[in-house]
């Protein structure tokens, strides 16, 4: 049973990425636990690569250290076949085409729905591409995340009618990373979203603090963090639990606050 | 929907944030392609700007010497810039002009087409920033010089394995970053369609020269074409015109390091396998979990763990050949080329020498090879002399 339709059935849901093995796989099963205990509705794990083109430093160092501590993708099945034992929360995994097309993309979408991978975010691979993974992912029932840009502009009407489970808004042009402002555009491209379908749409690339986690929440159904944390997670390597917990717990907090004010 | 496909490669594997630029890229093309005023702009810079057409040279020392087939040369070295790098870079600059872009931005391997970038955005007034790995500014310390003083940024990247590859990661970054005025110049026939369509159909010009030139000198087509492939694009330019004519093999020749039983590699074909990278389905050097591997070669330009779609096509047909020349052979051949005929060829190029020293001895004296030079040597000339055991300042 695929357990996204519960992320966004809790007000507005808390998404918090992190790369499996940085530092080390037991340190991702720990962090996964703990943040679905802190509140995540959703955990996004990064299958390292090598070349993470739509990164920004803080992430590609990230699967840089995963890389070196010998992560690879059985590893990472194995480790959330492991979760599931004791954790239902919902999890996507996030990576790019080429692992998982080298893997072999049937045999990586079927050990999706074995252990238990509700979600999948390719960034490298766009709407005219998703015929490559698309009839796997409804083989196995992962459900495939479509992503818009700030750039989509008239495209978002034809992504929007095909996607599936919530749409991946991208708030910022470039790469992942934590910034200062975040653009005004994201509003209009959310209402343009919800003019052609009743989908979820959450929100990623730059959010890192409370406030910005507040503001994006007003417009949209779902915040997405991830180099705030595995900036904490380089910070303190294996001590990082806690510090992430912390941190997971107050954005969580002023990410369903919103919510809360609306209703 | 999914556009760009040679058999089964191609494609536009990238984020969502270029897929517009990209779109816009592919009408703008096909506009200007059949625009007349385009065309005739380009074809002015090419023959008054960059010198075309190039020479077609008979190598008799060579010819003599390897006994064999008869060897022509096909001068691309001659160029302005030293490189085949600049026919592309020309269309893409004039073509980026004419789309109202202001600023031009490009990965380098050994430095060719970061100058040829940096050269025509000179001549065009556009903003130019390139981007390069580390391990090539150390190695290619004069392109860089070059690059700064035709007033181009250049940026080192010290991400991953710091070169070629992680230069163009950099690059497509940093076009997500800034797209509205920006226009990536990317240098090989790679990346997402329509780069391996715009580059091939600006390098085409090569091999439709060896053709008339060919016709015209031994009333004739050649039996044999060879060219240095990393991403492929000077190969691609020779052989598209041949492809139609079975008669003629095509051979490229590919960067195997310290050898294809080595990690030390870059041959692609000998050693990859089929993923989905920079944009494209190809063939990749990579590991079993599609990882990219830390690809090497002598050669910075050739220094690449991939290979372009059509390439990868003509290889699956059978259409084309592609073999492996290892370090030691190019440096070799490096050494002959300029002894022998005169010559100094890119390190690059000298992988195409290379095999030709193999192959035309075997070859019948009335069968002709032509081999692209594709670039001149000066930039190697230090990093040939270090490699040899020489220590000498640029």
């Amino acid at each position: 049973m695929n357990r996204l339709p519960q992320v966004f059935s809790n007000g507005k849901a808390f998404i918090p990425f992190i790369t499996a093995g940085d530092p080390s796989l037991e340190i991702t099963e720990q962090l996964v636990i703990n943040m679905a205990e802190a509140g995540a509705d959703l955990i996004e794990l990064g299958i390292p690569f090598s070349d993470p083109i739509a990164e920004g430093p803080v992430i590609q160092e990230a699967d840089n250290r995963a890389l070196i501590a010998g992560t690879t993708t059985d590893k990472i099945f194995a480790m959330v076949g492991r979760i599931r034992q004791t954790c239902q929360v919902p999890i996507a995994f996030m990576t790019y085409i080429n692992p998982i097309f080298t893997y072999g993309t049937e045999r990586f979408m079927e050990n999706c729905q074995t252990v238990g991978v509700d979600v999948l975010i390719v960034p490298d691979m766009p709407y005219e591409e998703k015929q490559e993974l698309l009839p796997d992912c409804l083989k196995y029932g992962v459900t495939l995340i479509s992503m818009i840009a700030p750039t989509s502009q008239q495209r978002i009407r034809m992504i929007a009618s095909e996607a599936q489970g919530f749409i991946y808004c991208v708030s910022s042009m470039g790469v992942t990373g934590m910034r200062q402002e975040l653009s005004n555009n994201v509003e209009h491209m959310i209402k343009s979203v919800k003019e052609v379908k009743d989908i979820p749409c959450a929100i990623g690339f730059g959010i890192s603090t409370p406030e910005q986690a507040k503001q994006m929440a007003r417009f949209a159904d779902g915040v997405i963090v991830g180099s705030a944390i595995v900036n904490i997670i380089g910070q303190y390597g294996e001590d990082c639990v806690p510090h992430v917990m912390e941190y997971v717990r107050g954005m969580n907090k002023a990410t369903k606050q919103q919510y809360e004010k609306q209703q | 929907m999914s556009k760009g496909h040679y058999g089964i490669h191609g494609g536009q594997y990238i984020p969502e944030t270029l897929m517009n630029a990209i779109i816009e890229l592919e009408e703008a093309y096909n506009y200007y392609q059949n625009d007349p005023g385009f065309q005739e702009e380009l074809a002015e810079l090419l023959h008054n700007y960059a010198g075309r057409p190039s020479l077609l040279y008979y190598a008799a020392k060579m010819t003599r010497d390897l006994n064999g087939a008869k060897i022509y040369l096909k001068r691309e070295d001659l160029n302005h810039t030293g490189s085949h790098k600049i026919n592309n870079v020309l269309g893409q600059v004039l073509l980026a002009k004419r789309m109202g872009k202001t600023r031009v931005i490009a990965e380098t391997g050994a430095g060719q087409h970061g100058v040829a970038t940096a050269t025509a955005a000179a001549l065009m007034g556009m903003e130019c920033e390139i981007f390069m790995g580390k391990e090539d500014t150390d190695r290619q310390k004069l392109n860089v010089y070059r690059m700064e003083l035709l007033g181009a940024r250049v940026h080192t990247v010290t991400s991953g394995t710091q070169t070629l590859k992680d230069a163009v990661n950099e690059t497509m970054r940093q076009w997500a970053a800034r797209v509205a005025d920006t226009h990536y110049v990317l240098g090989s026939v790679m990346g997402p369609h329509p780069f391996p369509m715009i580059v091939r159909d600006f390098q085409r010009v090569i091999g439709r020269e060896v053709k008339e030139q060919m016709l015209e000198k031994e009333g004739r087509l050649p039996d044999v074409l060879l060219a240095c492939v990393g991403g492929g694009s000077n190969a691609m330019g020779l052989f598209y015109d041949f492809i139609e004519e079975p008669g003629v093999r095509l051979i490229g020749c590919e960067a195997a390091g310290c050898g294809i039983n080595t990690a030390e590699t870059a041959a692609t074909i000998a050693t990859g396998t089929e993923g989905i990278f920079h944009g494209m389905k190809s063939y990749f050097c990579q590991d079993q979990y599609g990882q990219i591997a830390p690809v090497y070669s002598i050669s910075a330009g050739l220094d690449y763990p991939g290979i372009g779609p059509e390439h990868a096509n003509l290889y699956d047909t059978g259409r084309a050949e592609y073999v492996p020349v290892t370090d030691d052979e190019s440096v070799e051949a490096f050494e002959y080329l300029s002894w022998t005929e005169g010559i100094i060829p890119a390190i690059e190029s000298a992988h195409a020498v290379a095999y030709a020293r193999k192959l035309a001895p075997m070859m019948a004296k009335d069968q002709i090879m032509v081999i692209n030079l594709s670039g001149r040597g000066d930039k190697d000339v230090a990093a040939i002399a270090r490699y040899r055991g020489e220590q000498i300042d640029e």
